[in-house]
């Protein structure tokens, strides 16, 4: 499976980038970050020039890395300021230092050409770093490729088989979706609105609605990394209002980050970003081990998928009805953009 | 649709609405042209061949719901 490089993606939260090594691996391409004692996240190449020993396994000094192998030591540039034994520093002692960019709790990296990061493109997720919003979030390693975690996240009927008791209930599965695709933005939105539908334990016990309720669910996934559930919750028949807030119903603004590790592995960032009972830890803790459980099914169900893939033919005819619409759309802009590169390409 | 998170919409903006009550899907390009189908990737197709086959096509409303699900 090839990737689309020139990208941004979700390498870790900023809260995971401290004083202390942090060995991820985005794209095939093995990463070290820390911050500097300014603050600055930094993401290396994570193998000493030397003898590829991984600098994740080496120590911080300042803000450099002493290789833990032979002292080899590199600055945040990835530049080698000593070795051992000399005085002359090969000029091709340098590691890669990857861009970086510190957004909406995100530290996103660049694998791709140098020339061509632009951290305006970042897709924004505002909610996590809002103060009007209480969140709580994880990551789970997938032993899977991306592309199934795309899938499951652009179809949401499966809610009701995999996570019935947690967020699924009849109407997911029932209720018609409405697709788009932005092809210059190179985004596409999926929307499926229950009018009338039964409340599902992770909101009822979050919000405290008791009954049926109109239950919105607003997809819009930015390709290649970010995927943006927009959840209204509202007592059955309370729709937003012509002008001013959404008082009367509840919101939750669900995101996931999908950063392909290897070609069968894959990092799911979840969050769930909530503007109702923001001060209540016990809300907290419930959505957290909530969707926690909700992640895990999804990840035991991909880990079985991907093994079941892995060993059939290759161009095995899948079957796709009315609810794979927006799935589609996204496998087509991730094969665009693995072939080209960059959203929104002329075609 | 309009993206939360800042972004203005392009000009290229393709549509498939679930027709409610029945099994169709209804395809509406950025240029007007419109198309039934019960296949999505059919759909998909013809969409994106614009603007190949797309001129002057527009479809009527479909008829009565049909069962949610149906063999055939």
């Amino acid at each position: 499976m090839a990737f689309a490089r020139n990208q941004w993606y979700v390498a870790a939260y900023g809260s995971e980038v401290g004083r202390d090594l942090l060995a991820r691996t985005v794209l095939g391409e093995p990463l070290v970050l820390y911050r500097t004692g300014a603050g600055k996240a930094v993401a290396l190449a994570d193998r000493c020039v030397h003898r590829r020993f991984p600098l994740s396994e080496s120590r911080l000094d300042g803000d450099t890395i002493v290789c833990g192998y032979h002292g080899f030591t590199y600055d945040p540039t990835g530049a080698c300021v000593f070795v051992p034994g000399q005085q002359r520093i090969p000029r091709t002692a340098r590691v890669v230092s990857f861009p970086v960019v510190e957004q909406d709790s995100f530290i996103w990296v660049w694998i791709g050409d140098l020339d061509r990061a632009d951290p305006a493109t970042i897709p924004r997720a505002p909610w996590l770093a809002d103060p009007r919003y209480a969140v709580v979030r994880g990551m789970a390693p997938l032993n899977a490729r991306y592309g199934l975690l795309v899938d499951n996240l652009l179809d949401l009927s499966h809610e009701t088989y995999l996570h019935g008791g947690y967020i699924g209930t009849p109407e997911v599965a029932n209720t018609p979706i409405t697709t788009e695709v932005d092809e210059d933005r190179g985004i596409v939105y999926v929307s499926r609105h229950m009018d009338d539908a039964e409340c599902p334990p992770f909101y009822a016990r979050s919000t405290g609605i008791q009954g049926r309720i109109t239950r919105w669910q607003d997809i819009e996934y930015h390709p290649p990394c970010l995927y943006l559930l927009h959840s209204r919750i509202a007592p059955q028949g309370v729709h937003p209002p012509a002008e001013g807030e959404d008082s009367e119903a509840f919101h939750a603004e669900i995101v996931y980050a999908i950063t392909p590790s290897t070609e069968h592995t894959t990092y799911d960032f979840w969050a769930v970003a909530r503007d109702f009972a923001i001060d209540d830890e016990s809300v907290s803790e419930y959505l957290h081990h909530s969707n926690h459980t909700v992640v895990m099914q999804d990840v035991t169900a991909l880990n079985i998928l991907e093994q079941v893939i892995a060993t059939e033919p290759d161009r095995y005819q899948e079957l796709s009805i009315n609810i794979d619409t927006g799935g589609l759309a996204a496998r087509r802009l991730l094969a665009r953009m693995v072939e080209s590169g960059t959203v929104g390409a002329t075609r | 649709m309009r993206s939360r998170a800042g972004t203005a919409p392009g000009d290229r903006v393709y549509r498939i609405h679930w027709v409610p009550g029945t099994d169709t899907l209804r395809g509406i390009c950025h240029c007007g042209a419109e198309r039934l189908a019960e296949d999505p990737i059919e759909l998909w197709e013809w969409l994106l061949a614009h603007p190949q086959g797309h001129q002057g096509l527009t479809v009527p409303v479909p008829g009565p719901p049909r069962r949610l699900a149906m063999r055939e």
